[in-house]
């Protein structure tokens, strides 16, 4: 029986009356690489947001690692226009903010690059360690911590190292070429430890061969610092080659789950994606 | 360069300056200008510098800082009158008879402490002001960029108003400003002073927070993404500036001599932020050398073109008192047309940048003379 890292109760996510994600229950187990899929404006990143606390969810719970990291329910002028299920269901509000569900060890990466543009590759690094830092601001400023600081710059040139991002650890992140800056995004939230990481689209923007590349990179990451992967993506021939399971989500509801030989001959899958075929055409 | 090298340049450096200084105070009646000129801007200095920790490093567009350095003054101010010429300050309203006490209870201290004193000062009204800074930065750091500026200017206005208010006679003098104030013993003292205030910021800034301020002005939602909790870090980063910003108000009291509310308008604001501008955001030697620049400029370079000027008899107009801040915007339009990021943009001086800058000069000027040596 494999142990869930990441578990999504009857998620609701409401933004007014549009609902962005309808009752979405998803487990992601250890060591797994789960891919979450679904046409443009499915709620895909929506959900990595609510994982990662950017929002409350309008009902529903998250659990990593079997504890109660987010909790919502209904509840003011939301009560009277909620259009999901399981009302009264769930009575507590647990809201964590980002940076406290990055301690966690849960670390994300963005669809659009998130990096910080004018600094190095090795700060951008650097700076992902800080919270691991036990110095205090007086103490850190008097260079009391220098031990700590030797090893967090020693720990950030291993990373790039790993990563193959050491020749190019001077230079200023945006100044990178696209390829390279996916990488460092991914480099800088494995800086902060993770246990579970959430890839925002890794491979938007690349061409095949790029992706292609991309795929030995997950496996390696993966195993290199025994992490478990959720990752969304568009790119098809990525996602039936790396997913061990696939999530498919369409207008905020899950409509298919499994292996990925299941969801490519799976029928709803095809017509979320192609439309269905209208009968009154001939 | 050499690690050797330049560690030679700095202490030559170091040495010409502590010279220079030593030179000044020497000859303080014969260059008066000059030594008023470099405590005001070393003063201003500091200040610029807070500010840039706050608004060019954490990317907090902050406006507060003359109601910060208004504390500060008046903090250092209360401690540092004369007991003996108290009454003699506060002749109109009377002196709270609190001050009272805590000026005969300065008085009995030992004599190390009172000789310690005008640090002491200092260190508390930048305590003071780093207490309201931790007050008003609850509900204020929520805001964002121009509503943050907006937010903090009208708490320096406040700051200004309360300070002059008539109900607050017996501890600020109201209106009428506090003097007497024990001033620096020396330019040496000032500059002392200033270079720990700015060394203690330029290492913040070089910490693993000082990093991570630097991820907020770059990015506050991956910064928030890497663990970087958003609130305590810009707290600090305004905290930790308003604390720099009123021991600048308290050097400023202390130079001088006498204080008044109207020192501390918004006009001062815009003159460090002047500053920070010229200097280049996110640079802490741009801020020092365009303190230094500015307040030249300001008061001594340009008061040539306030006199009248004859050339035989003929009087050459505009030359009168005000002409001198007409050129010196201009001047500020030149610069903010020809060096939009300020002088020094985001760097710092770096004797390797020196070189640099000077070897482009010479070769510049070897290929103008047309003399190209292969």
């Amino acid at each position: 029986m494999p142990k869930n890292i990441l578990r999504l109760e009857d998620i609701t996510m409401q933004f007014g009356g549009v609902v962005a994600i309808d009752n979405l229950s998803l487990e992601v187990n250890e060591n797994e690489i789960v891919s979450l899929i679904g046409p443009n404006g499915a709620g895909k990143t929506t959900a990595f947001n609510v994982i990662t606390g950017v929002y409350a969810p309008t009902n529903g719970a998250v659990y990593f690692k079997d504890q109660l990291i987010v909790s919502n329910f209904p509840k003011g002028p939301m009560k009277k226009i909620y259009a999901g299920q399981n009302n009264g269901k769930y009575t507590t509000t647990i809201k964590k903010t980002p940076d406290q569900i990055t301690k966690l060890n849960v670390a994300r990466t963005f669809q659009n690059i998130r990096l910080f543009k004018d600094l190095t590759a090795f700060e951008n690094v650097l700076i992902a360690k800080h919270m691991r830092s036990k110095a205090n601001w007086f103490s850190a400023t008097l260079c009391l911590n220098h031990k700590e600081e030797q090893k967090m710059r020693e720990e950030a040139l291993e990373l790039l190292d790993i990563l193959g991002l050491i020749d190019v650890k001077d230079e200023i992140a945006s100044s990178l070429p696209y390829g390279q800056q996916r990488h460092l995004e991914i480099a800088r939230a494995l800086a902060t430890e993770p246990e579970l990481l959430l890839l925002d689209e890794p491979a938007a923007g690349m061409n095949p061969q790029e992706t292609h590349e991309l795929t030995a990179f997950i496996h390696d990451i993966r195993s290199k610092f025994n992490l478990t992967v959720f990752m969304i993506e568009h790119h098809m021939d990525l996602v039936m080659e790396i997913s061990d399971r696939i999530y498919v989500l369409d207008f905020g509801k899950l409509i298919a789950s499994g292996v990925p030989e299941e969801i490519q001959n799976n029928q709803h899958v095809i017509d979320a994606y192609l439309g269905v075929p209208e009968d009154d055409e001939e | 360069m050499k690690t050797s090298k330049k560690l030679i340049y700095s202490l030559i450096l170091a040495v010409v300056v502590l010279a220079l200084l030593f030179f000044l105070e020497a000859n303080k009646a014969k260059y008066g200008m000059a030594y008023t000129v470099l405590t005001k801007g070393i003063i201003l200095a500091v200040v610029a510098v807070s500010m840039n920790l706050v608004t060019g490093f954490t990317g907090l567009f902050s406006l507060g800082q003359a109601g910060f350095m208004a504390i500060g003054a008046y903090v250092t101010a209360i401690f540092l009158i004369p007991l003996n010429s108290i009454e003699e300050v506060y002749y109109i309203s009377g002196v709270s008879p609190a001050i009272l006490t805590f000026k005969a209870w300065l008085e009995s201290t030992p004599i190390w402490f009172q000789a310690m004193l005008p640090y002491i000062a200092l260190i508390a009204g930048g305590l003071v002001a780093a207490l309201f800074a931790a007050l008003i930065g609850i509900p204020v750091l929520r805001l964002k960029s121009d509503y943050l500026a907006i937010a903090t200017l009208g708490f320096s206005e406040i700051m200004r108003a309360i300070i002059s208010s008539p109900q607050m006679d017996t501890i600020t003098n109201g209106s009428y400003g506090l003097k007497k104030i024990q001033g620096f013993s020396s330019l040496i003292q000032v500059f002392l002073i200033a270079a720990i205030c700015i060394t203690f910021m330029i290492f913040l800034i070089r910490s693993t927070y000082g990093r991570a301020f630097k991820a907020i002005r770059e990015d506050e939602i991956a910064a928030e993404a890497m663990g970087i909790n958003l609130f305590k870090h810009k707290s600090l980063s305004f905290i930790i500036g308003s604390f720099f910003a009123a021991v600048s108000g308290g050097m400023l009291a202390m130079f001088m001599r006498s204080i008044d509310a109207k020192t501390f308008t918004v006009a001062l604001t815009y003159d460090i932020l002047l500053i920070v501008v010229v200097g280049g955001i996110g640079s802490i030697t741009g801020s020092i050398l365009s303190s230094l620049l500015v307040t030249a400029s300001k008061e001594w370079w340009l008061r040539f073109f306030d006199s009248p000027l004859y050339i035989g008899s003929f009087q050459v107009p505009l030359f009168k008192t005000g002409f001198r801040m007409v050129i010196f915007s201009v001047v500020l339009l030149l610069i903010v047309l020809f060096y939009q990021r300020g002088l020094m943009g985001r760097n710092e001086f770096t004797w390797e940048g020196l070189a640099r800058a000077f070897n482009k000069l010479k070769s510049k000027s070897s290929n103008k003379g047309g003399s190209k040596i292969a």
